[in-house]
């Protein structure tokens, strides 16, 4: 995702707009952009959200289906993430198997989501050792203007919440909402020279020199981190994105509810 | 991260299973140039981690479509042989490996004078011979010694060390009991010249305090880990100048 070409009038254009303290969308530096969430839009999936940041948009569904547990834990469901940045989205997606972006991308997601305990996966326990509900989280990239991270969290989190365990296609009960337990909200920023702005569009994103992603739980606890990028961030850099990862972490709980 | 025991990883007394404090990193252990055919390389221990590190270039970059007319790519290849943890591996490239090459890449990108080798690739390779916790650390920190062992330009050596949280106490250089049963892990990389993060990660739990403590003792340990890399690689230049015929 970050080796786009830009034309350097544009990249001017971004740095001396940064210097006065503006964006080109006129949005403030710690300024998210519109959210937008369709829940339940896919009736074949157990859960699913669409969701909108700006003019990015991904689209994550849920399907939950029994399935061995793993040796070691044999009365704990199975959590899996996965991504993809397919051509639809932007030119410079290539279709096939998911590169290193979207690998990086559904790990770091899949961080968030895992370390909060958001799905309580000791409820998922069907037959201890034999069977336990096998939750899988597919993303799909469908638009692409900056900042897939928060877009895929949002879109991953909201399919979650939604999300039913289907017992009765399988004869093992009722119907039962997937046992959920918090919202780890994703807050990504990108350093370009000496700013840090929050929920970069694809301009930004693309002459920016390194990427700080911080998720938070409802308390405010940290339960991910990821920094990306070939540029650095300074200690204080770190300390400004944590500070707005739990401010702007709250803002979004209300939005999404 | 998510496993649960009842073994007390810190004791009573502040002390942790292998006899370390909270602060107290595992002993490591540099050397610089271990292989014949590679530029550049280095060995790395740190407790029971056993790492590789090699480099090859600057030399034409395949696949050619990567290359950068201005400037060299890095690219790193992380790897953990079958034999490394206690269950066999899957050989082969799978999602984690390929997300740590990506960072430490990434890392090392800031560090090299990319600029001076335009459409060249620096081909980074790290292989994990035994792990023990703390793996991207230190192959990072191995593959810091091997490039400039490869005489490769670089502003600066990079040092890796995590800190994290197990039994509820901050903790530095986590070791696999720790990292396993433990409640977080914030692996850290910096250029030590100006104290820039080139790379931070974290997953567990963690409050502001807890955060801010762990940073604190991961950067003093990387200013550590960073004496011990340029010791190595000082004892590596010593032992070429005075044994001239002995190598190469």
């Amino acid at each position: 995702m970050s080796n786009q070409i830009i034309a350097d009038i544009k990249r001017d254009h971004i740095l001396n707009l940064l210097a006065e303290g503006k964006r080109e969308d006129g949005r403030e530096l710690d300024e998210i952009r519109k959210i937008e969430v369709t829940t339940n839009c896919i009736e074949s999936a157990d859960g699913s959200a669409r969701v909108k940041i700006g003019k990015s948009e991904v689209i994550a569904g849920v399907k939950i289906i029994p399935g061995t547990p793993f040796g070691d834990s044999p009365d704990v469901g199975v959590l899996t993430t996965g991504a993809e940045l397919i051509p639809m989205a932007h030119a410079s997606f290539e279709s096939g198997p998911p590169g290193e972006d979207a690998i990086e991308l559904a790990r770091v997601v899949d961080r968030g989501i895992r370390e909060s305990g958001m799905v309580d996966v000791s409820k998922l326990c069907i037959v201890s050792g034999e069977k336990v509900w096998m939750v899988f989280i597919d993303m799909y990239a469908l638009d692409y203007d900056g900042n897939l991270f928060d877009t895929a969290n949002l879109a991953a989190v909201c399919a979650l919440k939604t999300a039913i365990i289907p017992a009765e296609q399988y004869d093992l009960g009722e119907n039962t909402p997937l046992p959920i337990t918090c919202t780890p909200i994703s807050i990504t920023e990108v350093k370009i020279g000496n700013d840090l702005i929050l929920d970069p569009n694809f301009d930004e994103e693309t002459i920016s020199s390194a990427r700080m992603t911080v998720t938070t739980d409802d308390n405010g606890n940290f339960r991910a981190m990821q920094k990306g990028g070939k540029g650095s961030i300074t200690r204080d850099d770190l300390t400004l994105c944590l500070d707005r990862a739990v401010e702007k972490g709250k803002e979004i709980r209300k939005i999404i509810g | 991260m998510s496993g649960h025991t009842d073994m007390v990883l810190v004791d009573e007394n502040g002390m942790r299973i292998d006899g370390r404090t909270a602060e107290e990193h595992r002993p490591v252990l540099i050397e610089a140039g271990v292989l014949s055919n590679a530029d550049g390389s280095a060995y790395l221990e740190i407790g029971k981690n056993k790492v590789l590190a090699a480099v090859y270039g600057p030399r034409e970059c395949h696949p050619r479509h990567l290359q950068d007319p201005n400037k060299a790519i890095i690219q790193c290849k992380y790897n953990m042989e079958a034999f490394s943890v206690s269950d066999r591996k899957r050989p082969g490239p799978d999602r984690r490996s390929i997300e740590i090459s990506k960072l430490i890449s990434e890392a090392l990108e800031k560090v090299v004078l990319t600029e001076l080798f335009p459409r060249a690739s620096i081909d980074v390779y790290i292989e994990i011979l035994q792990a023990n916790a703390g793996t991207r650390c230190a192959g990072l920190t191995a593959a810091s010694v091997a490039l400039a062992d490869a005489g490769i330009p670089m502003r600066d050596i990079v040092p890796a060390i995590a800190a994290g949280k197990a039994d509820g106490h901050v903790l530095l250089d986590l070791n696999k009991e720790e990292d396993n049963y433990g409640q977080a892990d914030v692996p850290l990389a910096i250029v030590p010249s100006t104290d820039d993060i080139v790379l931070l990660q974290m997953d567990g739990n963690m409050t502001r305090e807890e955060f801010d403590h762990a940073i604190d003792l991961a950067y003093g340990a990387c200013h550590e880990v960073y004496d011990l890399q340029k010791a190595a690689l000082k004892k590596r230049y010593s032992k070429t100048s005075k044994g001239a015929d002995s190598d190469e």
